[in-house]
């Protein structure tokens, strides 16, 4: 299902209602929306042949968790389309990505605005992490570094079932920290997983600060070549460029794009912040009253009226 | 005793071809966990997942999502103590049809420390949405599968290899405990290997005069707490649970809960690894080292009716034929 709006729109508007809603909950994943707007916006409105969302527009409230007992409990990957042979699947593996890729949902017409408003809210299925009953999710992924292994399983069954849908993993760099990641290209490759592909928001930055600060991991790309994946490496805001690295030919391999970007695009005010950008909470309401003018002249937009909601 | 050789080869290879979502995943470790025979006939079901237990969990997530029912083979040590965060994540909370086969359970491996899964059970019944079983003989190891296959979710198998001796003449249903013996002074509770030293000193105790009471479980969650509860409650001198396995966490901790929870008041003895790691060494010394054997179990018979009975080591040496035949025909009763 293709968005007649054009993707640039879409990465803008994921911008502002992530920056609007941080400005009103007095902190946000601010950064995650900078890095990661055009590829999400990418990812929904582009590359991924999804069917129309099988799921209401406003999130139902959280069910349960998976158990025996609990019989119609289901995941919030509904938002992507139905499970049939044709259509993709996507799984974000940085769930913390989520309060973004909420947004981008709503952007692309999947979920009502009114769905960003139960983020964060004691018994709401929008959970600040996404988890595999939150809008867009299908698997637990807050644990880093599973979720290229449970694509590759995915994609391996459903070659095996001959299947036409093409499994993509949302990554963030961070996650070459992990081993697992490595055992997944590996294991990938090995088993000539080639309707696998993973974008991979290379911005450099983890909890505690710059990656290279905190565990440095060389180089990526070549890494990932040597255990076997295609690589193609592109400006994560160029949107020709992500097209062009979609299209590279990696028959009998995995894909990986790494998608570099920068962690305050749009946003460039957040640089007084650099390098603590994983969770923006502001240190006063000064800060609070600066950053809120100072970014919505960068967005084009009016400042957020932080009478509302606080 | 009828030994069985390799039951668990030929038994998954059997159910395997039949179920065309079945996948045999190994890692590593395929001929070490009977697998290789299959892997050289039916290669298109057999994937490789190499020394990477973190990636093979999360991917046969995956593949369970696709729709597969992957089976895992490997030592169970190496499918929980690295691999648990996974575990939980890719696996337990979603209730992917996964079935974990854990060979060499506890001290049945001299690998050691790195190689013995002492304390499985207690970390895989503590997972919601898992269901963990275990084989105690041949027949158990071949009707595991089939048994575990059925179960709409995660499953943890205990499982035995090489030569194992036949005990039962009946399939591991599961939630069915096995009533061995149907005696009134002592209840002895035990699973996989320690079923087989129980049934040689029980031989034993009941010619010395001591009428025992003994189950074999082979489904350890969902724990059947009321079928405990009344077996103990039809014992005069208490509860005696043998495990191959920390004492803490596995069968005699179940046991406890369920008296506790009754206020059922019975005094219980829990023999099996006390709080400690065990090391290598071949399985005989490793359950006579740490009291785990049929004389150990004697001897907390002993300390729980306050009576000697006479029984040594050659005593349970000669009756050790003998008791395995019996055990078949009160299995039938």
């Amino acid at each position: 299902m293709r968005n007649s709006r054009p993707t640039e729109e879409i990465a803008h508007g994921i911008r502002c209602r992530v920056f609007e809603h941080t400005m009103r909950n007095n902190g946000g994943y601010l950064s995650q929306a900078c890095s990661a707007a055009e590829q999400l916006a990418f990812l929904y409105n582009e590359a991924l042949n999804l069917g129309p969302s099988t799921m209401p527009m406003i999130p139902p409230p959280f069910t349960g968790v998976p158990s025996a007992t609990h019989t119609g409990y289901r995941t919030g990957a509904g938002y992507n389309g139905p499970f049939d042979a044709v259509h993709d699947r996507l799984f974000i593996a940085p769930a913390h990505y989520a309060l973004v890729a909420y947004a981008c949902l709503i952007e692309v017409g999947r979920m009502a605005p009114e769905g960003l408003e139960m983020f964060n809210q004691d018994g709401s299925s929008v959970e600040m992490i996404g988890a595999e009953h939150s809008p867009g999710m299908e698997v637990h992924n807050g644990t880093l570094g599973i979720g290229l292994s449970t694509g590759a399983g995915l994609a391996w069954g459903r070659k095996r079932k001959g299947e036409s849908g093409e499994v993509c993993v949302y990554m963030s760099d961070g996650e070459v920290q992990e081993g697992q990641t490595w055992e997944a290209v590996q294991a990938a490759a090995h088993h000539g997983i080639d309707n696998l592909w993973a974008l991979m928001d290379v911005n450099r930055q983890q909890c505690d600060g710059a990656m290279d600060s905190v565990m440095t991991v060389g180089d990526i790309a070549s890494k990932f070549r040597n255990f076997g994946a295609v690589v193609a490496e592109v400006d994560a805001h160029d949107l020709n460029a992500l097209r062009q690295a979609k299209a590279t030919p990696h028959e009998g391999q995995p894909l990986i794009i790494l998608a570099h970007s920068s962690p305050v695009k749009g946003m460039e005010f957040l640089m007084k912040r650099f390098p603590r950008l994983h969770y923006v909470r502001f240190k006063s309401e000064e800060e609070r009253a600066e950053m809120n003018i100072a970014i919505a002249a960068e967005l084009g937009i009016v400042p957020v009226d932080l009478g509302k909601g606080h | 005793m009828e030994m069985v050789n390799r039951p668990y080869a030929s038994a998954f290879e059997a159910y395997a071809v039949q179920h065309p979502e079945v996948l045999c995943l190994s890692a590593d470790l395929t001929s070490s966990c009977e697998i290789d025979g299959f892997r050289d006939r039916h290669p298109d079901q057999f994937l490789s997942l190499g020394m990477a237990e973190q990636n093979m969990l999360s991917f046969a997530g995956g593949l369970g999502l696709a729709g597969f029912r992957p089976f895992l083979h490997s030592f169970g040590v190496f499918l929980y103590r690295r691999p648990y965060d996974q575990l939980i994540a890719s696996i337990a909370y979603p209730r992917r049809r996964v079935r974990l086969m854990g060979f060499l359970p506890g001290v049945t491996t001299p690998g050691g420390m790195t190689h013995q899964a002492i304390e499985d059970i207690s970390v895989m019944r503590s997972i919601p949405n898992m269901t963990v079983l275990e084989a105690g003989d041949a027949t158990e190891v071949e009707s595991i599968i089939a048994a575990a296959d059925s179960v709409d979710g995660p499953v943890y198998c205990r499982i035995l290899r090489g030569a194992v001796p036949r005990l039962f003449d009946s399939p591991l249903v599961i939630g069915k405990m096995r009533v061995l013996a149907g005696g009134s002074d002592v209840l002895i509770v035990t699973s996989g290997i320690t079923t087989e030293e129980a049934i040689r000193a029980r031989a034993a105790l009941e010619r010395a005069g001591v009428s025992v009471r003994h189950l074999h479980l082979n489904t350890l969650k969902p724990f059947d707490a009321a079928a405990i509860l009344d077996h103990a409650s039809a014992v005069s001198h208490g509860v005696i649970t043998l495990e191959n396995h920390l004492v803490t966490g596995g069968i005699g901790s179940m046991v406890a809960e369920a008296l506790a929870e009754a206020g059922l008041a019975r005094r219980l003895i829990r023999l099996g690894l006390q709080d400690t790691y065990a090391h290598g060494g071949s399985r005989p010394y490793l359950m006579r080292h740490y009291g785990m054997d049929a004389l150990s179990l004697v001897r907390a018979v002993e300390r729980l009716t306050g009576e000697t009975t006479g029984i040594d080591e050659t005593a349970l040496e000669a009756v050790r034929v003998e008791a395995v035949h019996s055990a078949l025909k009160a299995e039938a009763l």
